[in-house]
C-alpha cells in the first residue's frame, strides 16, 4: 500500500498563539481524493482535527481547502494529482481561521445578503395567474451563474479580497448577476445601487485567478466585467440623458 | 444608500485607452523606432511625416491616443500601486497623484497638437 | 458593515488567526507575477504616447529638431530600449485582446456571439489596423 506525507496546519487557539504544521504518514488507495486522506487522519491518527465537509462529490461546497497553495475542493481532488508528497493542508485563504482547518465564513454571508440573491419583483403576481414563464433561451443568459455552490475557493484565490477584506468578492457579484440576468428579476437598479459602492465591483482588477479556480466554470471575472460595462452604460446614460428614468 | 461611485467614467477612459494603445501602438513603435532607425524601411521624409501627423485627421488621433493612454496608465498605475504595495491608507492621495498627472499631461498633448505648425 | 462585523468578532474572539499579507504577495504564484507585469505595461503605454508627442513637437520645431531626434532614435542603446518596449506593448495588446471575449459579451438580437468570434474579429482588426499604420508610413513620400 501506498502512503503519503500529509502536512496538515494546526491551530488549536486554547493552548497556542501561533498555527504550526503537523506531518501525517497517510496510507491511500489509487482512487482516493484528498479529503478521503484528510478523513483517515481524523478516524485513524488524530480525532482531534477539525474541518468542514459534507457531501463528498463536489456540490456542497464545504470541503474548500488550500492544497500545495491552491484553494481546491478536497472532495475533488486526486491524491495522485498531488504527489509526491508531502501534501500541504492549509485552511482556505483570506478568511479568519477558527481552528485547524476551519475558518469563519460570516464576512461572504454578510456580502451574498448585500447583494440581494433572490428575484425581486415590483409587484408580486397573485397566485391564481400562475407561474412566471420563461424560455431557454432566457435560462441560458444566467444558468451559468446559478451553478455556484459558494465554496469561496473563489475568494480565497483573488488577492484583491485577501488585501482588502471590505471588497465584495467574486461569488456576491456573479451571484448578484445571476439575477439582474434572469427575466423574472426585477431588481437590477437595487443591485446596482449596492455593487456600485467603493467596495463593491470597482475593487477587481481582473487578476482573473477565480474563474481559474472555480469547480463550477461560473467565471465570476467574466461576470464582474460585464457588470463594470453595463455599470459604465448606465452611468453615461444618466449623465448624457438625465431625464431617462432609471 | 450612498451615491453610485464615479468610477465608470474613469475605468471607460482606462478601457478606451487600453484598447487603443493595443490596436495601434505595436505598429507603430516598430515602424517609427525600430524599423526606421535600423534602415528596414526607408524612412518617411520630413514633409511627408509632417503631412501625417499634422493634419487635422492625424492630429485627432494623437489626442485621443495620447489622452486615452495617459489615463489608461493613470487608472492602472493608480490600483498597481495600492495593490500592489498595499497603501490603501494612501489610497485618495494616490488618486488624486495619479489622475492630475494624466490631466496635466492631456493638457501638454492638447497644447502641443494645436499649435504646433 | 461587513468591516464592522469582522472587527468587532475578532475583537472578542481575538485568538482567530488572520495571516498577516506579506508585501510582495504577488511573487508566491506564476499567475500573480503574470498578473503583475501585465499591469506594469501601463507604464510603457504612457512612455510611447509620451515620445509620440515629442516627436510631433519636433515636426513642429524644424527638419533640424528633427533630424536630432532621429538622431538620437537611431542610438543603439535606444533602439535596444524600443525593442524592449515593443515587447512590452505586445504583451498588453495579446493579454488585452485575449481577456476582451471573457468581459464582452455581444448579442445581435436572441444570438449571442460566440467568444471565439469576438477574439478573431479583435485580431484581426489589430491586424488590419497595424498594415494601415505600416502603408501610412512607409507609403508617405
Amino acid at each position: 500500500m501506498n502512503s503519503v506525507a500529509v502536512e496538515v496546519l494546526r491551530y488549536r487557539p486554547e493552548t497556542e498563539e501561533e498555527p504550526s504544521f503537523e506531518v501525517f504518514d497517510v496510507p491511500y488507495e489509487d482512487n482516493w481524493m484528498v479529503l478521503d486522506a484528510i478523513n483517515h487522519i481524523k478516524d485513524q491518527m488524530d480525532g482531534t482535527l477539525s474541518y468542514r465537509w459534507a457531501c463528498r462529490m463536489g456540490v456542497c461546497g464545504s470541503c474548500g481547502m488550500m492544497v500545495n497553495g491552491k484553494p481546491v475542493l478536497t472532495c475533488a481532488t486526486y491524491v495522485e494529482d498531488v504527489l509526491p508528497g508531502p501534501v500541504r493542508v492549509e485552511p482556505l485563504r483570506g478568511f479568519p481561521v477558527v481552528r485547524d482547518l476551519v475558518t469563519d465564513i460570516r464576512d461572504f454571508m454578510v456580502k451574498l445578503q448585500r447583494v440581494k440573491p433572490w428575484i425581486i419583483r415590483e409587484e408580486e403576481k397573485p397566485l391564481a395567474e400562475g407561474e412566471y414563464l420563461q424560455t431557454p433561451e432566457e435560462l441560458q443568459d444566467y444558468k451559468q451563474y446559478s451553478m455556484c455552490i459558494n465554496c469561496m475557493l473563489c475568494y480565497a484565490a483573488c488577492p484583491i479580497y485577501e488585501l482588502d477584506p471590505e471588497f465584495i468578492g467574486p461569488a456576491a457579484i456573479a451571484l448578484a448577476q445571476r439575477y439582474n440576468l434572469d427575466s423574472r428579476d426585477q431588481g437590477r437598479e437595487e443591485r446596482m445601487d449596492v455593487l456600485s459602492q467603493h467596495d463593491g465591483m470597482w475593487g477587481c482588477t481582473f487578476v482573473g485567478d477565480c474563474s481559474v479556480v472555480c469547480p463550477k466554470k461560473v467565471d465570476p471575472a467574466g461576470a464582474i466585467q460585464r457588470y463594470k460595462l453595463d455599470a459604465t452604460v448606465d452611468w453615461f446614460r444618466s449623465a448624457l440623458m438625465p431625464w431617462r428614468k432609471r | 444608500m450612498a451615491r453610485r461611485s464615479r468610477e465608470p467614467v474613469l475605468w471607460a477612459m482606462f478601457s478606451g485607452g487600453g484598447m487603443i494603445a493595443a490596436l495601434l501602438l505595436p505598429a507603430t513603435v516598430t515602424v517609427l523606432w525600430i524599423a526606421v532607425p535600423l534602415g528596414w524601411v526607408e524612412a518617411p521624409s520630413y514633409e511627408g511625416l509632417r503631412s501625417l501627423f499634422l493634419h487635422p485627421i492625424g492630429r485627432l488621433t494623437l489626442f485621443a491616443v495620447a489622452t486615452l493612454s495617459f489615463f489608461h496608465w493613470a487608472h492602472r498605475f493608480r490600483y498597481t500601486m495600492y495593490d500592489g504595495l498595499q497603501l490603501y491608507h494612501l489610497s485618495q492621495l494616490i488618486a488624486i497623484l495619479t489622475y492630475s498627472i494624466a490631466i496635466a499631461l492631456t493638457v501638454v498633448a492638447g497644447f502641443v497638437l494645436v499649435t504646433t505648425g | 458593515m461587513a468591516k464592522a462585523l469582522n472587527a468587532s468578532y475578532r475583537r472578542y474572539h481575538p485568538k482567530w488567526h488572520r495571516e498577516r499579507v506579506p508585501i510582495f504577495w504577488w511573487v508566491r504564484s506564476a499567475s500573480y507575477i503574470k498578473f503583475m507585469c501585465r499591469e506594469l505595461t501601463s507604464l510603457f503605454v504612457a512612455y510611447a504616447a509620451g515620445l509620440l508627442l515629442v516627436q510631433v513637437w519636433a515636426l513642429g520645431q524644424g527638419a533640424a529638431a528633427h533630424a536630432r531626434l532621429l538622431n538620437w532614435l537611431s542610438h543603439p542603446a535606444v533602439v535596444t530600449g524600443h525593442v524592449v518596449l515593443l515587447a512590452t506593448l505586445l504583451f498588453h495588446t495579446v493579454t488585452w485582446l485575449n481577456l476582451t471575449p471573457q468581459a464582452l459579451v455581444l448579442r445581435l438580437g436572441r444570438w449571442r456571439v460566440p467568444k471565439a468570434v469576438v477574439w478573431v474579429g479583435h485580431y484581426a482588426v489589430w491586424l488590419v489596423l497595424s498594415l494601415v499604420i505600416v502603408w501610412l508610413f512607409v507609403g508617405v513620400a
